[in-house]
């Protein structure tokens, strides 16, 4: 098996935990990935808000490299895989758009066909590698450990095909074949405040708030999730949280660490102490 | 108390921004929307909004530009999409807060001090130059541009970010700059073209 690997602007920053743990397990599980050649910044939510046409041609340019070979691209970020798939999607419809776009694009030789496939990873672990291969490899099952699935807004809705927009199910599924034990609760898909929290913080960090509070309240060791925003929301602001509401101290983990974890990796390759709240009290307790 | 008068008349609007509204790209079917509400009922946002959605996407079809131009609405939006999802019309909410968002910057008449335009105008200036995003360097320059106060708030996370390495100072770059540029000044040169017809 053989993929792209489109990391974006997160997972080389603050999301660098998340790269970490998405290269380290799908190496362990023998998939190969290559980072695309390249690639810049998918435009994620603000640069649709100053210039729609130089937005898809932003995302083009990607996926026009994309193109250039035949495996799918793997995106793990939410904003990125919405992204990409709303461009190849919006190109598809607005034949005007596209030549505008198209066109752009020739100026700095890139050929734009729209062939490329977007995926996530949580759906490339599900459905291409499956859950029977991960759990032949689980050598150390998290037994004990209540997880609370939090999969954010943008990686389900509404162009992912993969799950359900209402109640999407992949990440509970990699969760139980870790061998934790998922944690059921309404808030799967509520927003996390996105970029709100920096923004406009009173109307932002409750957002945060509303789905740390849950989280405990369903008795949450930690909370799992595949965006780096939510996870850097959701652990980089309980400090500011715990001034304005309570003090929830709530590790936040990637999915990839959890999975990680249950296959053997040591927690400095998947990079668990890169958490803010520190997950090692929640995982030595079990 | 100064009067207010609360109930718009028709004539109160503007039919040509109506009528934009309705050609843009995710607005065409605007005329479908049957003010049913679940779009307010949905967004995590709306207790903060002046106007929820379902009001908004009414102001918006009827031609009330500066009502919607100038709200809250818009730029509290945090593009979840959960409106969209869950409209049985299949409005696209989202994108139509997009346009909006986009027609007020180019009118310039969002609210002033109000971080988010400035937020999405750093990011694209720092896209043109680098082709990538530092996001240390995006927040830390939008917090001096529009309120250094509330930046020294922000050095506890900062201190927690430096202690697990996840803070990088320098800006991260594509290599083909010069190739990404070209795109993007076609587009320039193309949309310049457009508007001088």
């Amino acid at each position: 098996m053989k993929y792209q690997y489109f990391p974006g602007c997160s997972l080389k920053g603050t999301g660098r935990a998340y790269e970490e743990s998405f290269l380290a397990v799908f190496k362990a599980l023998g998939v190969e990935i290559s980072e695309l050649e390249d690639w810049n910044c998918c435009g994620a939510t603000a640069y649709m808000s100053v210039d729609e046409t130089k937005s898809y041609a932003l995302a083009g340019r990607n996926l026009a490299i994309a193109e250039r070979a035949a495996e799918d691209v793997i995106a793990p970020c939410s904003a990125c895989y919405l992204v990409l798939n709303k461009t190849m999607q919006g190109l598809k419809d607005h034949p005007e758009l596209k030549r505008k776009v198209t066109s752009a694009l020739k100026a700095g030789e890139l050929d734009y066909k729209g062939t490329a496939k977007v995926r996530h990873p949580l759906d490339v672990l599900v459905n291409d590698v499956g859950l029977e291969e991960i759990k032949k490899r689980v050598k150390n099952p998290l037994t004990g450990l209540k997880l609370a699935p939090y999969y954010g807004c943008q990686v389900v809705r509404p162009f992912a095909t993969f799950d359900d927009q209402h109640n999407p199910v992949t990440m509970d599924k990699l969760i139980a074949t870790a061998g934790a034990e998922c944690v059921t609760w309404p808030l799967k898909t509520r927003c996390c405040g996105g970029s709100l929290t920096g923004t406009v913080p009173e109307a932002g960090l409750r957002l945060a708030y509303i789905i740390l509070k849950e989280a405990k309240k369903r008795g949450a060791q930690a909370i799992v999730t595949p965006c780096p925003l939510c996870q850097f929301n959701l652990d980089g602001y309980q400090d500011q949280i715990a001034r304005k509401y309570e003090r929830i101290d709530m590790p936040v983990l990637y999915f990839t660490q959890v999975i990680g974890l249950a296959m053997g990796l040591s927690a400095k390759e998947l990079g668990i102490k890169r958490g803010i709240i520190s997950a090692e009290a929640a995982l030595a307790g079990r | 108390m100064p009067l207010e008068q609360k109930i718009k008349y028709e004539n109160d609007c503007d039919k040509e921004f109506a009528k934009w509204v309705s050609s843009q790209t995710g607005g065409e079917n605007l005329r479908h929307c049957i003010q049913c509400g679940v779009c307010s009922a949905t967004c995590p946002l709306s207790l903060y909004m002046d106007y929820t959605p379902r009001r908004l996407i009414n102001l918006a079809r009827e031609g009330f530009k500066k009502e919607v131009l100038s709200s809250f609405t818009i730029w509290l939006c945090a593009s979840c999409y959960a409106c969209r999802v869950e409209c049985p019309k299949e409005i696209q909410v989202t994108d139509i807060m997009y346009l909006l968002k986009r027609k007020a910057i180019e009118e310039g008449v969002f609210p002033r001090r109000f971080p988010i335009p400035v937020l999405a105008r750093e990011f694209s200036r720092m896209i043109f130059m680098f082709g990538r995003v530092n996001e240390t360097l995006l927040v830390t320059d939008l917090f001096l541009r529009t309120n250094w106060f509330k930046f020294l708030s922000m050095t506890g996370l900062g201190l927690n970010l430096i202690r697990t390495g996840r803070l990088s100072v320098l800006p991260d770059s594509i290599k083909r700059r010069g190739e990404l540029r070209k795109v993007l000044e076609a587009i320039e040169s193309d949309e310049k073209k457009e508007a001088a017809k």
